[in-house]
């Protein structure tokens, strides 16, 4: 209210020797340094109490505890594919064929518009695990099942904006702009993985 | 200044930009800045602001509260757990709400009371007054409605006695309970109207404090003397005085609330609520939550089932005419040498009928009941209209700057004339 021009609130009232410029305006005054404590203390205050309600937003407890999901892979045959729910996501666990994997793994990465090595993107050979969200706008690419159609480079196809993946989930037509991502994930056995 | 244009005293330029096309500044400026404030005000007068900052915590968070909260009948006492026990603070959102409506009623009955002491209610405020019972109505509604909200036993009963009393209406009392019901029993249909109200209620709320302080800018505060300001050296400015004086009851009462929250959650709520609703077993001994015992006791006083429904809303109802039936000019009970005492019995009765409406329905505390419930009825309607004719008021100050101010402070007809000096 201090940049107003109204006369009226201008009554100080309080003993006159404290007032606006008693001190001149270099030093400063005691309301000043009043306000500026008064008005510290608010900020702090409401910033200590906001933030539990913003934490409240983030992921809670139970939703955390949801977050890694283990996945059998021995009933998963060479050529199969499996879809299973991560975070609310699917992944897509892929048990490629021996040519599928050297497919991958002979394109030069030059010809890649978000460059990764296929060693680079696999735990163990031949399993890849990807994220099965398009990098475009998020649709679920096409290419799981034996009928899908799995566009031009044999992995996904996305039916959305026609971006076309490999069979190391990489981008390599279409307006996605980068590779399926990888999940971060362990094997727990020799047929088991842990996403997550 | 281009025609269409605000008439903008403010000098900032972003600030003068926008109050030119939209006074909003100005407007604060006038309400809360230099609002001509009565200079005598007590600490019953901080109760009005703390009422509306206890207003905006319910709603901030209410909306938190939401965001996590099932309204189905099996889910919902569930999801409770799950805010006290997974979401992140969960359990400070919701303490704070629960016990936020503990505090927003002892802020507002304490609002209240002062009204009735200090004469607030009379002319030219009578308005103002209604739309204040009409806000402590929608309060009551909607924290009836929340605490069914948890669905627990408490909740699941509560509703069921609260929603029975629309039973003793007659001819139409039944189909009136099932339309609320929305089914033959309180359900999921219920729970899931009561979810949908008590979201929309606070905003409701809001709109008609909106008007009660509308209406507060109209008529000027009350003061403790009764007695309207007659000049400016009988008031203040709000800013700075009464938003330092606002802000010193303001950290008291968020001293209290943090103790209530982090020391004694659950002092004021029933154990009771913390099992799951179940439609087939009721709980020994029903009580409402403690702000509506005294009505409850006011309920269970009369023994017809449709008198102590119209004696406990009547209670509420009463207060509408209340400008009416006190028709002594004189606003403050300091110089009602009767009234002074009969209201402060009033009041202690109130409390009597409090612990009454807590205790089981049996004697003596039926008796006791009974007796108070009169005595709540009788002031309103045989002691307050028979004091005005009666009493013999002490005289009354001749301003409030002659009263308050030591030495009698200036003149009123020199201080018209000279506005600005300095107090």
């Amino acid at each position: 209210m201090a940049d107003t021009l109204a006369p009226s609130s201008s009554s100080p009232g309080m003993g006159g020797a404290h007032g606006a410029g008693a001190h001149g305006p270099e030093q400063g005054t005691k309301r000043d340094f009043l306000k500026l404590a008064a008005g510290s203390f608010a900020a702090i205050g409401v910033g200590a109490i906001v933030w539990p309600f913003i934490h409240s937003m983030n992921p809670a407890k139970d939703v955390l505890a949801l977050a890694s999901t283990d996945v059998n892979l021995a009933p998963i045959a060479e050529g199969q594919a499996v879809t299973v729910m991560w975070r609310g996501k699917p992944v897509f666990v892929r048990h490629r064929t021996a040519q599928e994997v050297q497919e991958a793994e002979a394109v030069p990465l030059g010809e890649l518009r978000d460059p990764q090595a296929d060693s680079d993107r696999v735990e163990r050979k031949p399993w890849l695990v990807v994220l099965g969200v398009c990098t475009h706008l998020g649709c679920v690419p096409l290419g799981q099942r034996p009928t899908d159609a799995r566009g031009d480079f044999g992995g996904w196809f996305c039916p959305c904006h026609g971006s076309h993946y490999d069979t190391s989930g990489r981008i390599r037509r279409g307006p996605a702009p980068t590779n399926l991502a990888v999940p971060e994930y362990s094997f727990t056995s020799d047929t088991q993985i842990r996403i997550g | 200044m281009a025609s269409g244009l605000h008439d903008s005293s403010f000098s900032n330029p972003v600030v003068r930009w926008i109050d030119q096309r939209m006074p909003v500044f100005t407007m604060m400026q006038k309400e809360y800045g230099t609002f001509p404030t009565p200079r005598n005000f007590n600490y019953f007068w901080n109760f009005g602001a703390l009422a509306m900052i206890n207003l905006m915590v319910m709603i901030a968070t209410g909306i938190f509260l939401a965001m996590n909260y099932t309204a189905h009948t099996s889910l919902a006492f569930d999801s409770v757990e799950r805010i006290m026990r997974d979401v992140n603070y969960g359990w400070l959102i919701r303490y704070v709400h629960m016990n936020g409506a503990s505090m927003f009623f002892i802020v507002v009955l304490v609002h209240v009371w002062r009204g009735m002491y200090y004469g607030s209610y009379k002319a030219p405020r009578e308005l103002l007054w209604m739309l204040g019972v009409v806000i402590f109505l929608l309060m009551m509604a909607t924290a009836f409605m929340g605490y069914v909200l948890p669905w627990g036993q408490m909740s699941f009963w509560g509703a069921t006695v609260i929603t029975n009393l629309f039973s003793a209406i007659p001819l139409v009392g039944d189909s009136i309970v099932t339309l609320l019901w929305g089914g033959f029993s309180v359900d999921n249909p219920t729970l899931n109207r009561f979810f949908s109200l008590h979201y929309l209620l606070p905003f409701v709320i809001a709109g008609v404090v909106f008007l009660h302080v509308a209406a507060l800018h109209i008529t000027g505060s009350n003061n403790p003397l009764g007695i309207e300001p007659k000049g400016p050296q009988d008031t203040l400015p709000f800013h700075p005085y009464y938003t330092v004086k606002d802000s010193v009851g303001i950290i008291v009462y968020f001293i209290v609330f943090a103790f209530l929250v982090f020391f004694s959650p659950n002092y004021l709520g029933h154990p009771d609520n913390y099992i799951p609703a179940n439609p087939l077993v009721t709980p020994a001994h029903i009580v409402p939550e403690w702000y509506f015992l005294p009505f409850y006791a006011i309920l269970r006083a009369v023994p017809n089932k449709l008198g102590g429904v119209l004696m406990m809303f009547g209670s509420i109802a009463i207060l509408f005419v209340l400008p009416w039936l006190d028709r002594s000019p004189v606003r403050s009970m300091r110089f009602r040498p009767i009234a002074r005492w009969l209201f402060l019995l009033w009041t202690v009765n109130f409390f009597v009928l409090m612990y009454c409406g807590g205790m089981p329905a049996e004697e003596p505390y039926v008796t006791i009941s009974r007796l108070s419930t009169a005595y709540y009825f009788g002031y309103f309607l045989v002691i307050l209209p028979l004091l005005a004719k009666i009493e013999r008021p002490l005289p009354l100050p001749e301003s409030i700057a002659k009263a308050v101010l030591r030495g009698g402070g200036p003149l009123p007809g020199a201080a018209v004339a000279k506005p600005m000096e300095k107090a």
